[in-house]
């Protein structure tokens, strides 16, 4: 008897319960699954299965747990740290069959939902109760619910009404060998440890999202945007300190630079001032009065702080329009470049202006274009690097100035991830974010979950051997970093 | 997005844009949110965004192009992800490459090539497509089932307004069309019946024909060509005459006339007339909507509406119907997902039947929610897909034969 490849064998056994159509084989049906929304990372993996209930997805991880295949769950496949990049000799798991809303409860405020419900969907579902869900990432429309906790994703409104971690009740998770369990419950708070906390933002490294629990929201009574032009982008980072201080706490204040600008007009014919330095979206929400007097002293504020000209939405249209052109700013670069690099750092507000020029002068340095857009209120910056991957040697470049960026964004006090999660991208940095102590810690949470480390290997955490590489690269005062590990 | 396309691609013309098309692609997923067949059968092959990746792969000379054609077919050619797309990649235009290349490469099984070509035989030709019509109402009972409802109904007061003299200085052409002239003549006579209470007289041309989409989407480019440089030489002489538009009441024909600038842009000898005809092409939406609308208000119908992707994604009109409707004094019920398709999509209802019922049960559900009274599309092709699923208690019908039930003197 001649042994069968393991993708053979792997596909011979989950035919037994997946029809052919759901198993993926053939090179040129894996290919499209090679990298998810991080196009620039790619690795065509062993084989794709497309399970459509929890049962197969037991069944699927048992298998692979038996002959220790690793596997990589998959949702809408837009992640933009490489979260999603499968491995050549893994299974990639795609839960986007997976796309029912299975129940809403109008009286508790909860939707349970499948991983693969798109994110803007369950708004849509929810609106005839006067409901939403509050986080929204710009990919809203199309990022799905499973992705969402997997990285915590945040949005444009978490500045006021926190990210996933704080907008989900319970989570259904199988793990690697297949056990189905619950965490976290239908009440506010449930005993034992928040395992629902650790679960979240855990980057399919710890178990695989089978159901979700949102928390939903009543539609505020009023809201109401405000979008300012600046003609220079320093005072605009001043008025979103200016506006937080002030003790107002925005339903979302984003900040975009002139590139982002005009890429995003160009999409959603926003009615955005294309010859702006810079233009800053600020929502306030609430009861009618509190609205109203936020209004105006936002508007008082950004007039002091220099905006050339304050707008308001005039009705519910326009304000969906000012946000779906800062929606579509990461996309819409594909008008002005072939490729970007979108970075996720996070600093302390007031050093914005700071961080805003040091990342000015890296674009100088390196020769590659930025379009800046990002999370103000929260200080999460979303840097793009705008550069043409057709062009040797520039991914590299993108990447080691990327790089810089988010050491910056370290030594000002702030973190190499607000939102989009570590998956490959920053797996580097994070030996700049970490010691080798708290590593080794993440490694024995990983571990308590998945003792073979068959879940979504190599991504998140870096192991020490790797920062250990890493860091031979970057010797700071003379120092190696992790001088105790061997170097390979 | 990162491309590696042989240079010998490259060289030519098509070669280049697809290569262009392929590098504003930036992997986002925006287009799978919307795209009607992703969101029944949750696989990537089966969205934009992996289609736009399976064509990559063929045009670098990778990739099975049977595979990579099964995934194509599977494709209604909406475009309801050009109207998502932020980055503004033009779908169609590398899907018509990519359906070709794969077409060459590829060996598609003679079920298929058969049912293409019979297609290709039958929709085109009027008198050819009224004969089986006729044939098949005689057989009705003998066919199966879905068949027989499939038939459009015999129509009595097809003629009324066919022949109103032209009597306005503006004069505009009006596409008679293939399988509408044949399967739903009241259209274009409700149509002319409008324009004319408008003030504009209505010409018809009789040596056209089909305005080359069912061959264009049937992977027959050079036949479709051949259609469209026939109809530029039969409406050139009224439009030089002064007709100030040509106008279509079938939002598909209209979409493929508006796109003859770009098809013929390599033709010699027509490219220059093509643009002009294009640039004078407008689906009778454009024009009603210029004009008031009339005072007196009668009691009206409950609409709820069904804008056909290529009015809404291909011409980009989304709410120009919606709104004369309004205009017009008659009520729209709301209708959910109103930007997904409804399964017909020229020949996908018979090619892919399986899809293409889910896509009409789902779209029916959403456009009887509100409890409408009439169902209203602008398309030949959405009405007859609609009609062979709704209840008949419920008709669907061409928008502008509801503005013709208005008017006085019927």
């Amino acid at each position: 008897m001649t042994a069968a490849s393991p993708q053979a064998a792997l596909a011979q056994r989950f035919r037994a319960f997946l029809p052919d159509s759901s198993i993926l084989v053939t090179e040129t049906e894996r290919r499209p699954y090679e990298c998810d929304g991080l196009s620039v990372y790619r690795r065509l993996p062993l084989l794709v299965v497309l399970p459509e209930d929890i049962n197969q997805v037991q069944r699927v991880l048992r298998i692979c747990a038996e002959l220790a295949v690793p596997v990589v769950a998959r949702g809408a496949g837009t992640g933009l740290s490489g979260g999603a990049l499968p491995l050549t000799d893994g299974v990639l798991l795609s839960l986007a069959k997976f796309n029912r809303i299975l129940d809403i409860d109008p009286l508790n405020r909860t939707a349970r939902v499948q991983p693969g419900v798109r994110n803007l969907a369950i708004s849509e579902a929810v609106a005839e109760h006067g409901l939403y869900y509050a986080p929204d990432p710009s990919s809203q429309i199309a990022c799905s619910i499973g992705g969402n906790v997997a990285e915590n994703a945040g949005g444009v409104h978490c500045l006021k009404y926190g990210l996933t971690v704080h907008n989900i009740v319970q989570l259904g998770i199988v793990t690697m060998d297949g056990e189905q369990f619950t965490v976290g419950g239908t009440g506010l708070d449930a005993p034992g440890y928040d395992l629902l906390a650790l679960m979240t933002g855990s980057e399919g490294l710890l178990g695989v999202i089978v159901e979700v629990v949102v928390k939903l929201l009543p539609v505020p009574d009023t809201a109401q945007v405000l979008l300012a032009a600046f003609d220079d982008v320093v005072p605009a980072g001043d008025a979103v300190g200016r506006i937080i201080g002030a003790g107002i706490i925005p339903a979302g204040l984003e900040m975009m630079d002139n590139p982002a600008i005009r890429a995003a007009e160009a999409f959603a014919h926003a009615g955005y001032p294309e010859d702006a330095a810079a233009i800053l979206l600020c929502e306030l929400d609430g009861s009618r009065a509190e609205v109203e007097t936020d209004v105006m002293r936002v508007r008082k504020l950004l007039a002091q702080c220099g905006a050339r000209e304050v707008r308001i939405a005039r009705d519910a249209d326009e304000r969906a329009l000012f946000w779906k052109g800062r929606k579509a700013a990461f996309p819409a670069m594909g008008r002005i470049s072939p490729d970007y690099y979108c970075m996720d750092g996070t600093i302390p507000r007031h050093r914005l202006p700071e961080v805003l020029s040091g990342i000015e002068t890296l674009s100088r340095d390196y020769g590659l274009p930025v379009a800046n857009v990002f999370h103000a209120g929260d200080g999460n910056l979303h840097p793009l690097i705008l550069f043409d991957a057709n062009r040797p040697g520039e991914l590299q470049r993108t990447e080691e100035m990327g790089g810089k960026i988010l050491e910056l964004c370290v030594a000002v006090g702030g973190s190499i991830t607000g939102e989009h999660g570590v998956g490959m991208e920053k797996i580097n940095q994070m030996c700049s974010q970490f010691s080798a102590a708290e590593l080794t810690q993440m490694h024995a949470v990983k571990a308590a979950f998945d003792p073979a480390g068959l879940l979504n290997p190599g991504k998140a955490v870096p192991t020490l051997h790797r920062c250990a590489e890493f860091g031979a690269m970057h010797v700071h005062d003379g120092q190696l970093p992790f001088p105790e590990l061997e170097r390979f | 997005m990162q491309t590696q396309l042989p240079e010998s691609l490259l060289d030519s013309p098509q070669g280049r844009e697809a290569d262009a098309i392929l590098r504003r692609c930036v992997h986002c997923g925006f287009c799978n949110a919307t795209c009607p067949t992703y969101q029944l059968l949750g696989e990537e092959l089966d969205g934009p965004r992996g289609r736009i990746y399976l064509i990559k792969q063929l045009l670098e000379g990778e990739g099975d192009a049977d595979t990579v054609r099964t995934h194509l077919d599977r494709c209604l050619t909406c475009r309801s992800c050009e109207t998502t797309c932020p980055s503004g990649v033009k779908y169609s235009r590398l899907l018509d490459i990519g359906r070709e290349q794969a077409e060459r490469q590829g060996t598609r099984p003679w079920q298929q090539r058969v049912m293409r070509w019979g297609l290709r035989q039958l929709l085109p030709f009027p008198r050819r497509f009224a004969l089986l019509l006729g044939l098949a109402r005689v057989l009705r009972p003998l066919l199966p089932q879905s068949w027989a409802t499939a038939l459009p109904a015999v129509n009595k007061a097809s003629v009324a307004g066919a022949n109103i003299a032209v009597r306005h200085p503006r004069r505009v052409i009006l596409l008679d069309g293939c399988v509408q002239s044949v399967a739903a003549p009241e259209i274009n006579c409700a149509a002319a019946r409008v324009l004319d209470h408008l003030g504009i007289s209505v010409q018809r041309v009789t040596d056209g024909g089909c305005c080359g989409a069912v061959e264009q989407h049937l992977s027959a480019p050079q036949v479709a060509a051949q259609r469209m440089r026939r109809n530029i030489d039969a409406w050139w002489p009224l439009t030089e005459a002064g007709a100030e538009a040509i106008v279509s009441t079938a939002s598909a024909c209209g979409l493929q006339v508006k796109d003859y600038g770009h098809l013929l842009r390599d033709d010699p000898l027509y490219a220059d007339k093509a643009q002009r005809i294009s640039a004078q092409v407008k689906d009778i939406a454009e024009l009603v909507a210029d004009s008031p609308a009339p005072s007196s208000a009668g009691p009206r119908p409950r609409v709820a509406f069904h804008s056909p992707c290529t009015l809404q994604h291909g011409q980009r009109l989304g709410g120009v119907v919606e709104q004369i409707l309004r205009d017009w004094g008659f009520e729209l019920t709301p209708v959910a997902d109103g930007h997904l398709c409804c399964g017909s999509a020229g020949a996908y209802s018979l090619l892919q039947p399986v899809l293409s019922d889910r896509l009409r049960a789902d779209k029916l559900v959403a456009l009887r929610r509100g409890s409408p009274q009439v169902i209203a599309s602008a398309n030949i092709g959405c009405l007859m897909h609609l009609r062979q699923g709704a209840e008949s208690s419920l008709p669907v019908r061409h928008w502008v034969e509801l503005l013709a039930d208005c008017l006085p003197n019927k």
